[in-house]
């Protein structure tokens, strides 16, 4: 059965046209995902049964034109660091496993009351710690170009679900890059919204002051239409701004005609050259080329400061993650190991967390500890955050000479699973260009560039913008994929290669 | 454990106290610190919790405004500075009862600093300075079930998650030096001001038995002339007036035997045991616990509007010792009847009293005596007696009017504390009123003469004093519901 290749767009448009039902396009999802996602592994966790009712509710609701919004009754796959009410949710954790959250992130809630039927829950690195999606404790997810490599991470669950149309939609969650370097390695749309232009209250904290939900889509305009869905301030969530979400779907559709003119593109010096691929540079200086044509003024900037991002960002994000984790003792949720004898309660906390914590956990938590530690702060998280401001000085001084800056996503194209993940250091430097973003909250997306000499495979082009301007990013966002997709005839994921069926017809249901 | 103590006035001689005190005070504000939780003391464990206060993945913390408003009030009726900008910290510790296993607590950027307030000690002021005043929330509360009712010999521990969340303001004193013998007294009366304090503010019930004040003991001793303090222990769980006073005293003998003996005091937490006055080791302080502090990233700074904080300057109480100065000139108290009345709690009942029309010499008598004994008797608070100050005043009215004297309003009150309505209900139904029917004062005068007739002739010879044992027997017969002068009078006609 071939899959349903149709956009969120294409979907509501056809919803809205009364030619198909959402428990058609449901059922047709979790035909696929009962299809491939043997090879693929991009769910934890399937609710047939729920998503279903979800639909037949949707449409319902349409038949008494009661519709709640564009995306009412397209399905959504959202990644498994999410809470979500009476379903699992690991965060691709032994320590969380068989926890059913009772309360809904604001991101679900904000799902769920526009009617979006939730397919399931998405792997990912354990705790959103990793670019490849190798840490979960479930195994890793596949990428669909080619099934010997990973999807990316930590959301790699998510952008292959979108990419093996099993999802049209998913939520992701971006620390460092885990939205848009996925994207950029399975030719997918990933956004980072501005840091708290949608709401964490929900998302289980990896770094709070980095941590932030965003949309995985297969185009840009269905990016916009999610993030608006998404999007907007939440009195739960203090660090959410109390603004109102700028027009992203306007934005992308207007930029979908695929004019730049009087658009300052800069081009982020630091964010190319060694270390990058060399298919991944020609794909991303072939984007800046075409942006140039369309009327794009194209200027080189430079962010110092940049280079020192990456050891910025291994101090912040494990201190903040070492408490983070505290809470994972076995007291009250989650996995409990009891030692032989008569274990004091820390016996069981101590026991537990060494079961229940994977190996890039526990190096992070130990990480953190450290750089948290008495005689050490100020030499360490101290300093991390001075040279946090000095990030967030270069992207203002970059941001008066440019509307927009880009970049190529991540260093390099989908690398072989098993291939680094004994070597965290080169694990780390898939992040290089992303992190910087959300060191200072700015947004960021990554659309398809195209797909890279050497191996065939999908790179990205990443473009930021500043603060609370995020219609920006769907701005140029939309502009590039348009002048791409010119140029190729039709989309990146047109070109990927069909996935053989290999589940068998009936729909999966539970953790795999 | 230290076998023997210094007698106090050794202590005295040898070394000075410097007192240091940490009082936790639960605010009453409805909900909790972070989250929407109500904040009812007693109610079925766990009933009142949330995915916040539970700590549980996903969960964020939200400031509660009212909170924040309390410790901005409790700040400036300290006169503190109070800041402009900060932020909440992690205190990183695991605990059961510590639902994230790091507390959000204020660290280095305090809500309020750098106040003081003044004390009174046998007529002496004493100024204590404040060094802080910041905000947290409280844990959750461990029961250890097992003979030990401790951890170690626990067979098992049940958390109860009502308490964690609640806010908590933690107000610490600088070091106090120069109080000498009045030491334990000075750390008293700090505390019995500040509960005064902040009753008056309303923040919170400050009810130390309830724990929603909570006090700690630091105490160091140096020797006398020495320019800098010494090795300090903090003791904890002392948690009612007396005993911040007999653990002060106790400290302070403790510390002078170990330092008399040549020994060095071992700088630890220490627990208050009220049941045998005397304190024993808690966990060593040497080697200090790292709480690995950084600002809450969930949080954004808290930043009131200095209009904000002058609304609420302008807004604040009289505080306590002005209050205390207008009052006593008001009410015309010695110094004497003004410490004992503030000292038993009464200050507000007496003012309510006089407010409802009572002398506040008879609102001081009643309370202080009569109510006061019976308060004692029961081991409540006077607040507690459920007598109210109206009640008092209207029980004098009766007695100023003719209708009860002494004797009879102390059945009055007994019917108010039976909860038998109101004075007047209670004089009615109980029939206490003073009988005023001459005829049968005389007759029962007439009586008294009658089976005492070597009394009424020693008062036929000018003994005028011996008319009392008369009138009592007048008084037994009326059952105390005449009016002795009148009988008196009566005695002295017939027998004149």
């Amino acid at each position: 059965m071939s899959p349903d290749k149709r956009t969120a767009v294409e979907l509501a448009d056809a919803l809205a046209a009364g030619e198909t039902t959402s428990v058609e396009i449901t059922r047709a999802h979790l035909d696929r995902i009962a299809a491939v996602d043997g090879d693929i592994h991009a769910f934890l966790h399937v609710d047939a049964e729920g998503a279903l009712r979800d639909a037949a509710a949707s449409d319902a609701r349409r038949v008494a034109g009661e519709s709640r919004g564009v995306l009412d009754g397209v399905p959504i796959a959202v990644k498994d660091v999410m809470a979500t009410r009476g379903l699992p949710t690991t965060c691709g954790s032994r320590i969380l496993e068989g926890w059913i959250p009772p309360y809904d992130a604001t991101v679900v809630a904000h799902l769920r009351r526009a009617g979006l039927p939730i397919l399931g829950k998405t792997n990912m690195d354990e705790f959103a710690m990793g670019s490849s999606t190798e840490h979960s404790a479930y195994g890793p997810t596949h990428n669909p170009w080619d099934l010997d490599r990973i999807p990316g991470g930590s959301g790699g669950g998510s952008a292959a679900a979108v990419a093996a149309y099993e999802a049209p939609l998913a939520i992701g969650t971006d620390t460092g890059g885990s939205i848009r370097q996925p994207g950029a390695v399975t030719g997918t749309v990933g956004v980072k919204p501005t840091y708290g232009g949608v709401s964490r209250y929900g998302l289980v904290a990896l770094a709070n002051s980095l941590d932030q939900p965003g949309p995985v889509t297969r185009t840009v305009v269905d990016a916009a239409l999610l993030h608006e869905v998404i999007g907007g301030h939440d009195p739960l969530d203090s660090t959410s701004i109390d603004q109102p979400v700028p027009a992203l779907v306007e934005a992308a559709r207007r930029g979908a005609d695929g004019d730049l003119t009087g658009v300052r593109i800069g081009v982020v010096r630091e964010l190319g050259g060694e270390g990058y691929q060399g298919g991944v540079l020609t794909r991303f200086e072939e984007s800046v080329e075409l942006m140039t044509k369309a009327g794009a003024e194209v200027v080189e900037v430079s962010c110092p400061h940049f280079v020192h991002a990456l050891a910025t960002y291994y101090l912040i994000l494990p201190a903040e993650a070492s408490s983070n984790l505290a809470r994972f003792d076995a007291m009250r949720y989650g996995l409990r190991v009891t030692p032989d004898g008569d274990p004091s309660a820390e016996d069981v906390m101590r026991a537990t967390r060494e079961a229940g914590f994977g190996d890039e956990v526990k190096r992070r938590i130990m990480l953190g500890t450290y750089a948290l530690s008495s005689g050490y702060y100020d030499a360490y998280y101290g300093q991390a955050q001075k040279v946090r401001t000095l990030v967030s000085r270069d992207f203002d001084a970059a941001f008066q000479d440019a509307d927009v800056l880009v970049s190529p996503t991540a260093p390099t194209t989908a690398f072989k699973i098993g291939e680094k993940v004994d070597d965290p250091l080169a694990m780390y430097l898939n992040d290089l260009a992303t992190i910087p973003a959300n060191l200072s909250g700015v947004p960021g997306i990554s659309v398809p560039s195209g797909l890279a000499d050497e191996d065939g495979l999908p790179a990205g082009v990443q473009i930021l913008a500043p603060a609370m301007a995020d219609d920006r990013v769907y701005r140029v966002g939309a502009a590039l994929e348009t002048l791409l997709v010119r140029e190729w005839g039709g989309r990146l994921l047109d070109q990927a290669p069909a996935l053989p069926a290999v589940g068998d017809a009936e729909t999966p249901e539970g953790v795999r | 454990m230290t076998a023997t103590l210094l007698s106090y006035d050794d202590v005295l001689a040898q070394f000075d106290p410097a007192l240091g005190l940490e009082v936790h005070v639960e605010l009453n504000t409805a909900t909790k610190m972070f989250c929407g939780c109500p904040t009812v003391f007693g109610a079925e464990p766990n009933t009142q919790t949330c995915p916040t206060c539970l700590g549980l993945p996903g969960s964020m913390p939200v400031v509660n405004a009212k909170a924040v408003e309390s410790a901005i009030r409790i700040g400036l009726a300290l006169n503190c500075q109070i800041a402009e900008w900060c932020r909440f910290a992690r205190k990183n510790y695991f605990y059961p009862d510590m639902p994230k296993n790091f507390q959000t607590s204020q660290y280095d950027e305090p809500i309020a600093f750098d106040g003081y307030t003044e004390v009174e000690v046998d007529g002496e002021l004493y100024r204590v300075g404040i060094e802080r005043a910041h905000m947290e929330e409280d844990t959750g509360k461990s029961t250890h079930i097992g003979t030990t009712g401790r951890i170690h010999g626990a067979d098992y521990s049940l958390v109860d998650y009502n308490r964690a969340g609640i806010p908590l303001i933690e107000i610490v004193t600088k070091p106090v030096l120069g109080t000498g013998a009045k030491a334990p007294e000075v750390a008293r009366a700090y505390v019995a001001q500040l509960r005064e304090l902040l009753l008056g503010l309303g923040v919170s019930d400050v009810r130390m038995e309830q724990g929603s004040l909570r006090c700690d003991v630091n105490l160091s001793l140096a020797p006398k002339g020495a320019d800098r303090l010494g090795i300090r222990t903090e003791t904890k769980n002392v948690n009612s007036l007396r005993s911040v006073e007999r653990a002060t005293r106790y400290e302070m003998q403790r510390h002078a035997a170990v330092l008399a003996e040549g020994g060095k005091v071992l700088q630890e937490t220490r627990h208050w045991h009220e049941d045998t006055g005397i304190t024993t080791s808690g966990r060593e302080k040497s080697d200090a616990e790292d709480y690995r502090y950084f600002p809450e990233p969930d949080l954004v700074p808290v930043a009131p509007s200095r209009d904000w904080v002058e609304q609420l300057r302008a807004e604040l109480p009289e505080p306590p010792h002005e209050k205390r100065a207008r009052l006593q000139a008001e009410w015309g108290f010695s110094d004497l009847e003004m410490r004992d009345t503030a000292g038993a709690g009464a200050l507000g009942l007496v003012a309510e009293t006089i407010a409802a029309g009572a002398s506040p010499q008879t609102a001081r008598k009643w309370w202080l005596g009569e109510l006061a004994r019976r308060a004692n008797e029961s081991e409540i608070d006077l607040g507690s007696l459920g007598v109210a100050p109206a009640d008092v005043a209207r029980v004098q009215s009766l007695v100023d009017e003719g209708t009860l004297n002494d004797k009879l309003a102390r059945q009055v009150f007994d019917g108010l504390l039976d909860g038998e309505g109101t004075p007047d209900e209670i004089v009615a139904a109980r029939g206490l009123a003073i009988v005023s029917d001459e005829g049968a004062l005389s007759a029962a005068v007439d009586h008294a003469i009658a089976a005492h007739p070597d009394v009424a002739d020693k008062i036929r010879d000018g003994k005028v004093a011996a008319a009392g044992a008369l009138i009592g027997a007048v008084m037994k017969e009326m059952r105390g519901q005449a009016d002795a002068n009148r009988v008196r009078e009566l005695i002295l006609e017939k027998l004149g």
